[in-house]
């Protein structure tokens, strides 16, 4: 039996408490070891924690192994078309600003099919949470070169290697006006995963984090070492971002940056000698696009005597 | 008819002009054109004239002239831009054949007209004469070439000193010629000056009173230029209507239905030309609660429009050919999914970018097919200005009752043509209701479709008992993703079976005519006013013609292979393009017919014939005309 069957005698209960197994959908069927496994685990964690209304709530993906995404989680899901999540989240979030909105995006999804979505939803400032699972290789498809592919990595089309230097949706994002919100966190990191996605969640704008991940069944080495190694790991922190003072133990390399600064979060983006972690930027004072374009709600009767009022000025 | 006129005296005295004798005519049908370069104001001072017809109680109907170029230099034929306007004493459905009067502000925008023979042979042409004895030879040379070109016609060429006179009311002639031409138009047509007046207040009501007695001034000196000069004058007695009209253009309908329609939500890209549809509904979405989204590209609109209906209520977007194209992958995803959804497609020349700015009927095809897979949908199209605005009411009901994708068709004609129609007669079962967002009952699925109709209840976010995950992958009846044979079969026969549905509750189209005969002329869309014209001169000429004109393409109405039936021949007439059987090469085998005539002999097994056109411009009534004697049926014409 579905999910969505085994909750609907919950319906009307509006004081019960949700647990992760609540939010549980589908068996996910990504391959063992992917680095979706563990967004999904954390998300569900960040639902249960933040207790958000199954019915309230609408996971919006495109194509890809990780917009499978929805499938696995209960609540309102839409897997649209590939590239397009974020025009659909868009339409929801203009309609009903009371749901909360998550899209799930992969590399291919948001930053080449969907990019010219991804740059405008960066500037419209809707407030909702924008996940990229970068594993920086197309895998539903089997093996193509992303625009996050590293430079050199060989694939199915590009068999030769990668020709190019790939993308980085960092310092693209930091460079779109109105920029409210930008993270990146590891999927290998549960605890800073976890941290990213509730401040993520807790923004009031366009929370886009973006998370690096393996991909075991393509890209399985590309972060071996950042793995293995906790001195291939730089984490920024800061009390208006992330303090992540339980990884102090570990990940010794630690950057204390303000969220606030745009130029020294642009200058840590551009930089890729070691995998970065943490809260780049972080503006809550950027105009947001549904608040730019609250309506007024006209009953029936007041619709027809505007309607009235426009036939006056178009008489003859 | 000789008449002689009460005066009304250009500043209200009646002693300055001597009464005078003038020749009145008296015409049914009468049309009138004013051109200029662009910038010279002749389409204020049109839209002000045909606003002030329509309120005199003619019939109107008022086509833009648009420059081919974005900022032709002056004094170029390609620089012509204006209006026509086609005055009835019945409503005027179409654009007619060529314009009675044309009143050019230069020859070579004369030019223009008399090459895309816009004029009738006998036409008056009242042109600004300050280009005649131009201190610049070169201009001098082209008004001697101009008249040399057009020499061959018999216009009747009228000159006037528009510069001249207009100097004596204001330093820069250029920003006054139009009021003065619309004084000259109100003494030819006897319009009301006053209800004129009110016309021109409402037209500057952003700029300062000092400009509208600039213009008043203007407009009186153009009336008693007219009235010491010219000795005719039109008359075009009002259609007897006397019922409240409202005037506006396609697009501004198109617009102002959707408002009607409830829906709350519009997202769109800036395409020619659809455009205005946007520019009407920012002006005035906001007072109705609606929000008008501009996107970053045409499939984000899409989208955006696809996300707010899946929310709650239904939305639209609004495009043209090169746009729809764009849209094709969510239009397909709107379907698969069943999210109700408006699309409106103003037409324009194809393929590619086309003739952005002109008039086709060539998106037919790709509105109904130019989905990816087999995507069963609505696409209905408006034969008029007042269908423009009642077809986004009724498309609205239809994407909501049927979980439905329709899409409407219009054309540049539509879109820039102005008309009266009588003012709707508001109903408050326009707007929608408010999505039903009742707890959904238990064991319902988000798919459950009646296995006889196809139909089940949309599951919207915010609803308790609905969690589920919507999915453009195919899926049963749980929105489970599911290829397994049976389900794919059953749910494509669901999501066809509503279209069925669908058309049983659609009525047979009406045949205008006699119910038998030898010829029926099949049409859609704009083109329903120009073909009906033609018919009514092939009828007087004895032809055993008629029409029926299709509101809905896909699914089409009941009954037509009945009705086909009873002709000898069937042709559509359409603006699109179709080989002609004489043409090289072509043979039965290969020939391309027009599009609604594919569409035709696929589901009736007629052997429906086609006369279609590509002429970047409306079908003329006459053309049309001569169409049907062509195409009659041997033995059936007369």
């Amino acid at each position: 039996m579905s999910q969505a069957c085994s909750l609907l005698h919950l319906a009307g209960e509006v004081d019960r408490e949700y647990t992760m197994a609540d939010y549980e959908g589908a068996l996910a069927r990504w391959c063992p070891g992917c680095g979706d496994h563990s967004v999904l685990t954390a998300v569900q964690r960040l639902l249960a924690q933040e207790q958000l209304k199954p019915e309230e709530t609408v996971f919006v993906s495109g194509i890809g192994c990780s917009s499978r995404f929805p499938h696995y989680v209960n609540t309102y899901g839409f897997h649209g078309i590939h590239g397009r999540a974020l025009p659909i989240s868009t339409g929801i979030k203009l309609h009903r600003p009371d749901l909360n909105v998550f899209a799930v995006m992969g590399d291919g999804d948001c930053i080449s099919i969907g990019a010219a979505h991804w740059i405008h939803a960066v500037r419209y400032n809707v407030d909702m949470v924008a996940l990229l699972l970068d594993n920086n290789i197309y895998g539903l498809t089997k093996n193509q070169t992303s625009p996050t592919t590293p430079r050199g990595v060989k694939s199915n089309t590009q068999p030769q290697g990668s020709w190019l230097p790939p993308m980085n949706p960092l310092t693209a994002t930091l460079g779109v006006s109105n920029v409210s919100f930008l993270a990146q966190t590891a999927e290998w990191i549960p605890s800073h995963l976890f941290a990213t996605l509730k401040a993520a969640f807790h923004h009031r704008g366009f929370s886009f984090v973006r998370i690096v991940q393996r991909c075991p069944a393509y890209l399985p080495k590309l972060y071996e070492e950042a793995i293995a190694n906790p001195d291939a790991v730089e984490v920024l922190v800061h009390p208006d971002g992330l303090e992540a003072k339980d990884l102090e133990g570990v990940y010794k390399n630690r950057v204390r940056h303000n969220p606030k600064d745009l130029d020294a979060a642009r200058r840590f983006a551009e930089d890729d000698s070691t995998v970065r972690l943490g809260i780049f930027f972080k503006d809550g004072s950027r105009p947001v696009y549904e608040d730019t374009r609250r309506l007024p709600k006209l009953t029936v009767d007041e619709k027809l005597q505007e309607l009235e009022k426009e036939f006056d000025r178009h008489a003859v | 008819m000789e008449t002689k006129l009460p005066l009304i005296g250009a500043d209200g005295s009646e002693e300055k002009a001597p009464p005078r004798e003038r020749k009145v005519t008296r015409h049914k049908l009468h049309t009138v054109e004013i051109v200029s370069d662009p910038g010279e104001g002749a389409q204020k001072c049109a839209q002000i004239f045909g606003a002030v017809s329509a309120k005199m109680g003619n019939g109107v109907w008022t086509v833009e002239i648009i420059p081919a170029e974005i900022q032709p230099p002056p004094r170029v034929p390609a620089g012509a831009s204006g209006n026509r306007i086609r005055l009835g004493s019945i409503p005027v459905t179409n654009w007619g054949d060529r314009a009675n009067i044309a009143v050019v502000l230069n020859e070579q925008v004369l030019l223009h007209r008399h090459r895309l023979d816009a004029l009738e042979d006998d036409a008056i042409v009242l042109i600004e004469n300050m280009w005649k004895d131009h201190a610049d030879e070169d201009i001098r040379q082209e008004w001697a070439d101009a008249m040399e070109e057009i020499s061959a016609k018999g216009y009747r060429i009228i000159e006037v000193p528009m510069e001249e006179q207009c100097l004596t009311v204001v330093d820069d002639a250029r920003r006054g010629k139009n009021m003065f031409v619309l004084g000259m138009l109100c003494y030819v047509y006897d319009r009301d000056l006053e209800l004129t007046k009110e016309q021109i207040h409402h037209a500057f009501r952003t700029k300062s009173e000092q400009v509208y007695l600039r213009n008043v001034d203007l407009l009186e000196l153009g009336f008693k230029w007219a009235h010491e000069n010219l000795g005719f004058g039109f008359e075009v007695p009002p259609t007897g209507d006397t019922r409240p009209h409202v005037v506006m253009n396609g697009n501004e309908a198109i617009a102002i239905g959707g408002v009607a329609s409830g829906m709350d939500l519009a997202a769109m890209y800036p395409i020619t030309p659809a455009t205005s549809v946007s520019h009407h509904l920012g002006e005035i979405f906001l007072n109705f609660g609606g929000l008008l989204h501009q996107s970053e590209d045409e499939i984000a609109a899409v989208g955006v429009a696809i996300g707010a209906s899946y929310a709650g209520k239904t939305a639209f977007t609004i495009t043209s050919g090169p746009g729809l194209a764009l849209k094709t992958e969510f239009i397909g995803m709107a379907i698969m999914t069943e999210i109700p959804l408006v699309v409106v497609d103003v037409q324009r020349g194809g393929p590619s970018t086309g003739l952005p700015t002109k008039v086709e009927q060539s998106d037919l095809l790709a509105a109904i097919y130019g989905q990816p897979g087999d995507a069963p949908h609505v696409v209905m199209a408006p034969a008029t200005i007042e269908e423009c605005f009642y077809s986004m009411i009724t498309a609205r009901k239809i994407a909501e009752a049927f979980r439905a994708v329709v899409m409407v068709l219009t054309d540049a004609n539509l879109a820039t043509g102005v008309s009266p129609y009588p003012r709707p007669a508001l109903d408050p079962s326009w707007v929608a209701p408010p999505p039903d967002l009742s707890p959904i009952p238990e064991g319902l699925r988000p798919y459950d479709w009646d296995p006889e109709t196809g139909m089940s209840r949309r599951f919207i976010p915010g609803t308790p008992g609905g969690v589920h995950t919507l999915t453009s992958l195919a899926h049963d009846e749980g929105s489970k993703v599911a290829y397994t044979t049976d389900v794919v079969q059953r749910s494509m026969t669901m999501r066809a079976r509503k279209m069925a549905v669908f058309q049983s509750t659609l009525k047979p189209p009406v045949v205008n005519g006699p119910e038998e005969g030898d010829l029926l002329v099949v049409g859609w869309g704009s083109t329903k006013g120009a073909i009906e014209e033609a018919l009514e001169r092939a009828q007087e000429g004895g032809l055993k013609v008629s029409s029926l004109h299709l509101t809905f393409l896909s699914p089409l109405q009941p009954g037509l292979r009945e009705i086909f039936s009873r002709f000898k021949k069937v042709m559509t007439v359409e603006i699109n393009y179709s080989d002609e059987p004489d043409q090289p090469y072509i043979t039965e085998d290969n020939r391309r017919y027009g599009q609604l005539a594919w569409i035709l002999r696929a589901a009736t097994l007629v052997d429906v014939d086609c006369w279609t056109r590509v002429l970047g411009e409306p079908l003329r009534p006459g053309a049309i005309y001569e169409g049907i004697r062509q195409r009659m049926p041997k033995g059936g014409a007369s």
